[in-house]
């Protein structure tokens, strides 16, 4: 078989056979064949150590050669990302798309964007709410201009609703809990707006953020949406937007961004401050927390009977890892 | 033979359904009436013996009697009692009638307890229930790793701070921060004919926009006392707004403290001078504002 092989019984020599010089008719053998951990483990080594010089071999070839070039030389590859390879997406909005202006203009939240309705937010809890569950909501509360937080005690959503609209809020955002730590967030605005459902993860209070500054001011934030691109996102983008009143103070300085990367929404609360036109510093203060969006629901918060827009279903979005919906 | 029994399994050798803890001993058997190992509560040990047993809801009564003790099969009697309260427990009263007063009162204790967890149930049932999603291990740790790898290819430092250089450019902030020194040179650049009327109407923006003024100057000052002077700006603007600035101050103080320090000189000049500007109307602005 393997010129290899021959070497059995040569245990005083360092541990590997001699490598095989010419091998004929049999298929060379892949290092993966041999059963001895320690030879195999030698030749692997000896493997990559291999492939490191070729690399680097050809690496320096086509730095030779780019240098040669010179001017003429081709452009340098641009790397592939997830994000560069990410699948077209159709429901992906063009800035200039006048459907989807229209659709703006007449969903739910055009009351808020044509400055009709003052943002007023109920936060709460699941029940029976641990202390980080409630310092979370305290701190969320301070994040969030005119928003309130109301113990909840086994009352039924489905109630608290009606109330809630009676009383002229805009939005309640519930904070699910399991295990002594907050772990799904749903958000509804509340005079017939869509519910979304979000599975929160990696939740920080302020005091775990290092290097964090002093407590969030009263001023109004701005808001910051980045990489909202397809419809859903937009929605959801629109969402995130409505919670905050329409005109920051830019006296605050404080920023609340809402990142989404690849399907996960990031946010942090920032202070920033401009050291000069090109140059700006940002501190985080306030919690952070990423959400995954789960579910998308047409009218407030209703999970039987409900008209969902959009479910995450494991089995056919999460096929391929560089299909992307927010 | 009942004695035998309990002298062998109950109080010397070993009984499977017992359960010895520190305290007290307890009896596994779904027919034991007080669910405690004693002579008087042991299924086995008493040839005549009855208990409540619930099912789906409906409660039965168990019955043994000596007669039948050489039919295990036939062993326990069932009857089932209704669901009034007081109805049952006068069956379970007809049911053991002439049965030693022990057992009567324990099964009619056993009866209330058990009604009462029913209704406790029933009630529940109509609350909210919380509903158990399991976690599927793989999933959850795939999640885990995508989100770490997205927060890395986020890069949320950068892209906040870029998205607010590009509002600074895009002038949403309006006049409160006067840095656009590339814009202002291009604009003097460009408009060089035009700067006496543009800076006509600074002059108009500026007395009109009160609340922007102080702001501005708030901003500025706060810049500047990163450096130098902190004590001759506060002695030289108004009460309200020092305390206002002093806040800023130490945010920018914070802040400052892991960044480079600006070139302070280079940036004075332009908002030195315009600081001049705006003491001139000062006094206007006061009464206004008083």
């Amino acid at each position: 078989a393997g010129g290899g092989g021959g070497a059995m019984g040569s245990a005083a020599e360092d541990g590997r056979p001699p490598a095989p010089e010419r091998v004929l008719f049999p298929p060379t053998f892949s290092v993966s064949e041999i059963k001895n951990k320690q030879r195999r483990h030698f030749r692997f080594l000896r493997w990559k150590q291999q492939q490191r010089k070729e690399k680097l071999a050809a690496k320096k070839k086509r730095r030779k050669e780019r240098e040669a070039l010179g001017d003429k030389a081709p452009p340098k590859a641009i790397p592939k990302t997830i994000e560069n390879q990410r699948v077209y997406d159709e429901t992906t909005v063009d800035p200039n798309d006048e459907e989807v202006a229209f659709d703006e203009a007449t969903d739910e939240f055009a009351p808020y964007f044509n400055r009709q309705t003052v943002p007023k937010i109920l936060i709460t809890t699941s029940d029976r709410p641990r202390g980080r569950t409630v310092r979370f909501c305290e701190q969320l509360s301070t994040v969030i201009p005119n928003s309130h937080v109301y113990y909840r005690r086994g009352l039924a959503l489905k109630r608290i609703i009606p109330q809630c609209i009676a009383r002229d809020f805009t939005d309640l955002i519930v904070i699910n809990e399991d295990r002594k730590i907050p772990n799904g967030l749903v958000l509804s605005h509340l005079p017939e707006g869509p519910t979304a459902h979000f599975r929160m993860s990696s939740v920080r209070l302020r005091k775990e953020i290092k290097r964090k500054g002093k407590e969030p001011t009263e001023h109004v934030p701005e808001v910051i949406l980045n990489n909202f691109t397809t419809r859903l996102g937009h929605s959801v983008g629109r969402m995130f937007a409505s919670l905050f009143p329409h005109d920051p103070q830019f006296i605050g300085r404080q920023v609340a961004t809402f990142h989404n990367q690849r399907d996960y929404i990031f946010f942090r609360f920032h202070r920033y401050i401009f050291k000069s036109e090109k140059k700006v510093g940002i501190q985080e203060l306030g919690p952070r927390f990423t959400l995954k969006l789960r579910s998308l629901q047409k009218g407030t918060f209703d999970s039987k009977f409900g008209e969902y827009e959009w479910i995450h279903k494991r089995r056919e979005m999460d096929t391929s890892r560089r299909k992307f919906h927010l | 033979s009942s004695q035998v029994v309990w002298d062998t399994l109950g109080n010397r050798q070993f009984c499977s359904y017992k359960i010895t803890t520190k305290t007290q001993n307890f009896c596994r058997n779904e027919y034991n009436l007080t669910g405690l190992c004693n002579r008087s509560s042991c299924p086995l040990a008493n040839s005549q013996y009855a208990t409540i047993r619930e099912e789906k809801g409906r409660c039965y009564l168990y019955m043994k009697t000596i007669e039948r003790a050489p039919f295990p099969r036939r062993l326990w009697e069932r009857v089932l009692l209704s669901k009034n309260y007081e109805k049952a427990l006068e069956e379970i009263d007809e049911n053991l009638i002439y049965w030693p007063r022990f057992i009567r009162h324990k099964c009619k204790q056993r009866f209330t307890k058990i009604t009462q967890y029913l209704i406790r149930i029933r009630k529940l049932t109509l609350k909210r229930q919380r509903k158990l999603v399991p976690l599927r291990r793989k999933i959850e740790r795939r999640e885990k790793r995508r989100e770490e790898k997205a927060l890395i290819a986020a890069q949320l430092d950068n892209a906040i701070e870029k998205e607010l250089l590009e509002r600074l450019k895009q002038d949403t902030y309006g006049d409160i921060y006067n840095f656009p020194i590339h814009a202002f040179d291009k604009a003097l650049q460009q408009q060089d004919a035009e700067s006496e009327s543009e800076s006509d109407a600074e002059k108009e923006e500026e007395d009109d926009e009160d609340m922007s003024k102080r702001e501005f100057v708030e901003a500025d000052d706060s810049d500047l006392s990163d450096f130098e002077d902190m004590d001759k700006l506060e002695t030289s603007s108004e009460e309200e707004r020092e305390e206002e600035e002093e806040v800023e101050k130490k945010a920018s103080h914070l802040k400052s403290k892991g960044k480079t320090p600006l070139k302070g000189p280079a940036r004075r000049k332009r908002p030195y001078i315009e600081i001049e500007y705006e003491e001139e109307t000062e006094p206007i602005s006061k009464t206004k504002a008083a």
